[in-house]
C-alpha cells in the first residue's frame, strides 16, 4: 500500500510535471504539486483521511440519492419505531421510526457545511489578523494580539454557548459562534510565522522594489503562512464537527427535525442501553469523519510544512 | 604502535533518499600520520562527510561503508558503541565550524571543559578544574579564571572558538578533526585561532586533519593536502608543491580567486568537465 | 552620484542604544566603485542598509544624484538605487518561481511588456530562458546569486548596493558572479558600492574604498594602494596582512 502511489501517471507525463526546466507557470505550478502529491501518497494513513474526507464530500453532494428514506418523515410509529439494524434499515431506526442511515447520510451535508463555513470564516481573519499584527509590529501588533488573547482566554465551547444563547439557537448561529471562536489560534500562528519571515532578504527585497505594504503581506507574506495554518485547520476540523455536535447535543445547535449527528447522540442517548444504535451509529460517524480530518492534516502537514521538507 | 594513526581505504558514504540514492563520498583512500593533513573541496564535494564518517556521526539517512577504517589499528566500523565513545573526545576530537552552535548555551565555559575531560579521564574536580584552567591559558585566553565562568553567549566568536579548542584538546587527543574552524570568524581573529592550533598540534604531536574550502588557507596551514571533487580525491600534494599541481581543478581552484597583488580580469573561472567527477 | 556626509545610525536607546554607523562619510561618483571593508560588526552593511531605507538615518545627509533621500523613499527612488543581498538562498522568495521573483518590480512600477523585460534580465545574467519558471530550490548558489542581480537591474537602477555578493558562493562561481558584476557595470554604466570583509574582492572590484572598523571610517585608500601594500593605518595594515592567509612566522618558516 505504502509503495505505488495509487494515481501514477505515464512516465511521460511524469517527466513533463519533473521537469527541471518548466515551459510556463502552469508547469512549474503542477511540477509542484505533483511532488507534494507523491510525498503525501507514500503515507498510508493520510491517504486513507483523504479518502474519508471525499467520502463524506460525495455522500453530502449525493445524499438524495444515497439514503433510502427521508431523514425526516418517519414510518409507522407502532411497528417500525426502534428497530435494530437490518437489511431494510442499515443502521436501524430511532424513537420517531425514522431510518438512521439516511438521516447519517443527510447529516454529512450539515457537518460539511459547518466546517467548510467554520473555514471560509475563520481561516481569513485569522490570517489576516495573525499577519498584519506581525508585519507591522508596534501598537497595530499590540492591540490586535491583545483582542486575540481576550478570545482565547475563554474556553471555546463556553464562548460559543454564550454566542449561541445571545444569537438564538440554529446551525447557522452555530456555525458563526464557533468560527468566532476558532480563529485565535490561527491568528497566532500566523503571526509566529510572519514574525520568523518579515526580517528576511527577500521581504527586504521587494520592499527595496518599492512594493506597498498590503501588496508585501498579501504576496509575499500570506502564501508562506498558508501551508502552516492550512495543517492547522485541517487538524482543528475535528474539534469543530465535535464542537457542533457538542452544541447539537446540548440542544443549541441544529434544530429538530434537522438531521444533525450531535443532536442524534443526544436523542439516542434515552435508549443508550437497549437500543445503542440509536446513539452509536451517529457518533461512529462522527468518530470516523474527525478521525479523517485529522489523518489528512498529519499527512498535510508533512507535505506543506517548510520546517519538515528539505 | 602503527606509524600511521588512521588509515581510510575506499570510504564511502551513501546516502537513501527519497529520491535514489546520493553517494556523497565515493572511494576516498588516505593514511595520517602525526602531521597536518588538509582536506579541501567546495560545497558538496564531500570533504564534511569524509570527516563525519572517520568519527561516526554520518546523519541518519547515510551509510558508511570502506575496505579499511582504522584508527591506531582499533577498526572503526566493527567497533562497538561503548569503544566509539571512549575514543570520541577522548583519542578522536572535532572542532567544527561555529562555535555558537557547539557548545552548551546553558553552562559555562568552564564547566563544560571539566565535563569534557571527566568524561574521559578519572580525575577529581580540582583536577579537571587546573587542567581546565591551564588548557584556556594554552589557548591564549588573556584572563582564563573569568573565562571560566563565563557563559558562551557572553565571549565573542574568536574566544568561543577558542574555548571550542580548548574543550577539545584537555584530553590529549591523538587525532583532531577540524570542520571549517575558522570559516565563521573574521579574518584577522582567523589567524590568531590558526595560530594557536598550529602551536598545540605542532607541540604535542597529534595528527590533524584541516577540512576547508580555502585552499589558500589550507595550503599555507598544513603539511599535505588532498583535492576532493564530486565525492573522491581528484589530487593529493604536498603543501609546498601547490604551484605545481596537476589537475585542472586544483589549478582552476588556485586561479579563480582574485589577489591582492595583482589584477587579473576577467578572472579565470573553472570549466568543470565531467570527467572529473567519474 | 552617491554623498554620504557625517552618517550616523542608532539602533535602540537608553542601555540598549548600538552606535552602528559613526559619523562616516564619503563620495561616488558616476559610474565609478566604491569599496566598504571591514570585519563584523563594523557598521560597513549597515552604512548600505542606511542608504536604502532599511536603517534609519539618525545624523547626517544621504545625496543621491544630488538630492537628499527622504523618509520612507518614493518609488524614484527605487528606480535608481538597487540593493543585492549576501545570501542568495535568502534573498529569494521560496514559493516564488523566478519569472514571479522577476515579474514583480515591473508589476510595482506599472512597467509594460514584462515578458520581454523578463527574457533580457536573464540573458544578461548569462542565463538562459530555460530558468524563467524554475524554484529557488532547483537553483545553485550560484544561479540564485546571478537572479538576485537579474531582478535588482530588472528596473534599470544607476546605483547598485552589493552586500557581500560572493560571500556565501565558492571560490569557483564567485570568480564568475565577479566577473559578471565587472562586465554589468561597464555595459550598463552602474554605479556600485560593494561591501564585503575580503580584501581581495574589493580591490578587485573597485577603485577606491573606505575601511571601516566599530562603525568609524579607519582610512580612505585606493585599490591601487592596496596592492602596493601601503596603508597609513595600523588596522588596513593588519588587514592586508591577514588576506595573505596564515603565515607559520619565526615559529617554522613556510
Amino acid at each position: 500500500m505504502a509503495g505505488a502511489p495509487p494515481l501514477s501517471p505515464p512516465a511521460g507525463t511524469r517527466a513533463w510535471l519533473l521537469s527541471p526546466e518548466p515551459a510556463s507557470r502552469w508547469q512549474a505550478r503542477l511540477g509542484r504539486f505533483y511532488l507534494g502529491w507523491r510525498a503525501f501518497s507514500k503515507n498510508p494513513l493520510a491517504v486513507l483521511g483523504l479518502g474519508i474526507v471525499l467520502l463524506l464530500v460525495l455522500v453530502a453532494i449525493f445524499a438524495n440519492l444515497i439514503a433510502p428514506y427521508s431523514p425526516i418523515v418517519g414510518g409507522d410509529l407502532r411497528t417500525e419505531r426502534l428497530l435494530p439494524p437490518s437489511a431494510a434499515h442499515l443502521f436501524g431506526t430511532d424513537d420517531l421510526a425514522r431510518d438512521i442511515f439516511s438521516r447519517v447520510v443527510y447529516g454529512s451535508r450539515t457537518t460539511l457545511w459547518v466546517v467548510m463555513l467554520v473555514a471560509i470564516i475563520a481561516t481569513p481573519i485569522g490570517l489576516l489578523m495573525g499577519t498584519v499584527a506581525g508585519y507591522l509590529g508596534g501598537w497595530v501588533d499590540t492591540v490586535l494580539m491583545r483582542i486575540t488573547d481576550i478570545f482565547l482566554a475563554f474556553p471555546r465551547l463556553i464562548l460559543a454557548l454564550a454566542f449561541v444563547a445571545a444569537l438564538g439557537p440554529g446551525i447557522d448561529n452555530a456555525i458563526i459562534a464557533i468560527a468566532i471562536t476558532s480563529w485565535p489560534p490561527y491568528a497566532r500562528i500566523a503571526r509566529a510565522e510572519t514574525l520568523m519571515i518579515r526580517n528576511s532578504d527577500f521581504i527586504a527585497a521587494v520592499k527595496l522594489q518599492g512594493a506597498s505594504t498590503p501588496r508585501i503581506i498579501l504576496g509575499h507574506v500570506v502564501p508562506l503562512c498558508l501551508s502552516s495554518l492550512i495543517v492547522r485547520v485541517t487538524l482543528d476540523m475535528a474539534g469543530i464537527i465535535l464542537t457542533a455536535a457538542g452544541l447539537g447535543f446540548l440542544g443549541l445547535g441544529a434544530q429538530p427535525p434537522m438531521p444533525e449527528w450531535g443532536a442524534m447522540v443526544a436523542t439516542g442517548r434515552n435508549y443508550l442501553i437497549d437500543q445503542w444504535w440509536v446513539a452509536a451509529m451517529p457518533g461512529a460517524a462522527i468518530f470516523v469523519v474527525s478521525l479523517g480530518f485529522n489523518l489528512l492534516g498529519d499527512g498535510l502537514r508533512d507535505v506543506l510544512d517548510p520546517k519538515a521538507a528539505r | 604502535m602503527t606509524a600511521n594513526l588512521l588509515e581510510v581505504e575506499d570510504l564511502r558514504v551513501r546516502f537513501h533518499l527519497r529520491t535514489g540514492i546520493v553517494e556523497a563520498v565515493r572511494g576516498v583512500s588516505f593514511q595520517l600520520g602525526r602531521e597536518r593533513l588538509g582536506i579541501v573541496g567546495e560545497s558538496g564535494s564531500g570533504k564534511s562527510q569524509t570527516g563525519r564518517a572517520i568519527l561516526g556521526l554520518t546523519p541518519p539517512p547515510g551509510e558508511v561503508s570502506a575496505k579499511r577504517l582504522t584508527f591506531d589499528g582499533i577498526d572503526l566500523l566493527k567497533a562497538s558503541r561503548r569503544t566509539l565513545r571512549t575514543l570520541r573526545g577522548g583519542r578522536i576530537s572535532m572542532v567544527m565550524q561555529d562555535p555558537k552552535y557547539s557548545l552548551n548555551p546553558v553552562m559555562t565555559i568552564g564547566e563544560q571543559i571539566i565535563e569534557a575531560y571527566q568524561a574521559h579521564r578519572k580525575a577529581s574536580r580540582a583536577e579537571a578544574r587546573d587542567k581546565t584552567l591551564a588548557m584556556l591559558e594554552a589557548v591564549k585566553m588573556r584572563d582564563p579564571v573569568r573565562v571560566f565562568s563565563l557563559y558562551p553567549h557572553e565571549v565573542s566568536g574568536g574566544m568561543g572558538q577558542r574555548a571550542m579548542i580548548a574543550m577539545m584538546l584537555v584530553t590529549d587527543p591523538d587525532m583532531l578533526i577540524a570542520d571549517e574552524p575558522t570559516s565563521a570568524l573574521d579574518v584577522t581573529v582567523q589567524i590568531e585561532v590558526l595560530r594557536i592550533l598550529d602551536e598545540l598540534v605542532t607541540t604535542r604531536g597529534m595528527g590533524l586533519i584541516f577540512i576547508s574550502h580555502d585552499l589558500k588557507l589550507v595550503s599555507s596551514f598544513c603539511d599535505r593536502v588532498l583535492v576532493m571533487y564530486a565525492g573522491h580525491v581528484v589530487e593529493e600534494i604536498a603543501a609546498s608543491n601547490l604551484r605545481d599541481a596537476q589537475h585542472p581543478y586544483t589549478r582552476g581552484l588556485l586561479n579563480c580567486l582574485p589577489k591582492l597583488q595583482d589584477d587579473v580580469r576577467p578572472l579565470p573561472t573553472l570549466t568543470r568537465d565531467p570527467a572529473w567527477a567519474l | 552620484m552617491l554623498d554620504i556626509q557625517n552618517l550616523s545610525v542608532v539602533f535602540g536607546a537608553g542601555r540598549l542604544r548600538v552606535d552602528a554607523v559613526k559619523g562616516v562619510s564619503f563620495q561616488v561618483e558616476p559610474g565609478a566603485s566604491f569599496g566598504l571593508v571591514g570585519e563584523s560588526g563594523s557598521g560597513k552593511s549597515t552604512v548600505l542598509r542606511a542608504i536604502c531605507g532599511l536603517a534609519p538615518i539618525s545624523a547626517g545627509r544621504v545625496l543621491v544624484g544630488g538630492e537628499e533621500v527622504r523618509s520612507p523613499r518614493d518609488k524614484a527612488f527605487y528606480r535608481t538605487v538597487q540593493m543585492v543581498f549576501q545570501d542568495p538562498y535568502a534573498s529569494l522568495h521560496p514559493r516564488h518561481t523566478v519569472d514571479r521573483t522577476l515579474s514583480e518590480p515591473l508589476a510595482i512600477h506599472g512597467e509594460k511588456n514584462a515578458e520581454a523585460r523578463i527574457l533580457e534580465a536573464l540573458r544578461e545574467v548569462g542565463l538562459g530562458p530555460s530558468f524563467r519558471f524554475r524554484y529557488p530550490h532547483q537553483l545553485s548558489g550560484g544561479q540564485r546569486q546571478r537572479i538576485a542581480i537579474a531582478r535588482a537591474l530588472i528596473l534599470r537602477p544607476k546605483v547598485l548596493l552589493l552586500d557581500e555578493p560572493t560571500s556565501a558562493l565558492d571560490a569557483s562561481v564567485q570568480a564568475e558572479v565577479l566577473n559578471l558584476l565587472d562586465d554589468l557595470r561597464v555595459r550598463l554604466g552602474l554605479t556600485y558600492v560593494l561591501v564585503s570583509h575580503d580584501l581581495a574582492v574589493v580591490a578587485h572590484l573597485c577603485e577606491r574604498l573606505l575601511v571601516m572598523r566599530q562603525g568609524e571610517a579607519v582610512e580612505e585608500t585606493t585599490a591601487v594602494a592596496l596592492r602596493s601594500g601601503a596603508a597609513a593605518d595600523a588596522y588596513t595594515r593588519a588587514l592586508i596582512q591577514a588576506s595573505q592567509g596564515f603565515t607559520r612566522g619565526a615559529v617554522a618558516p613556510a
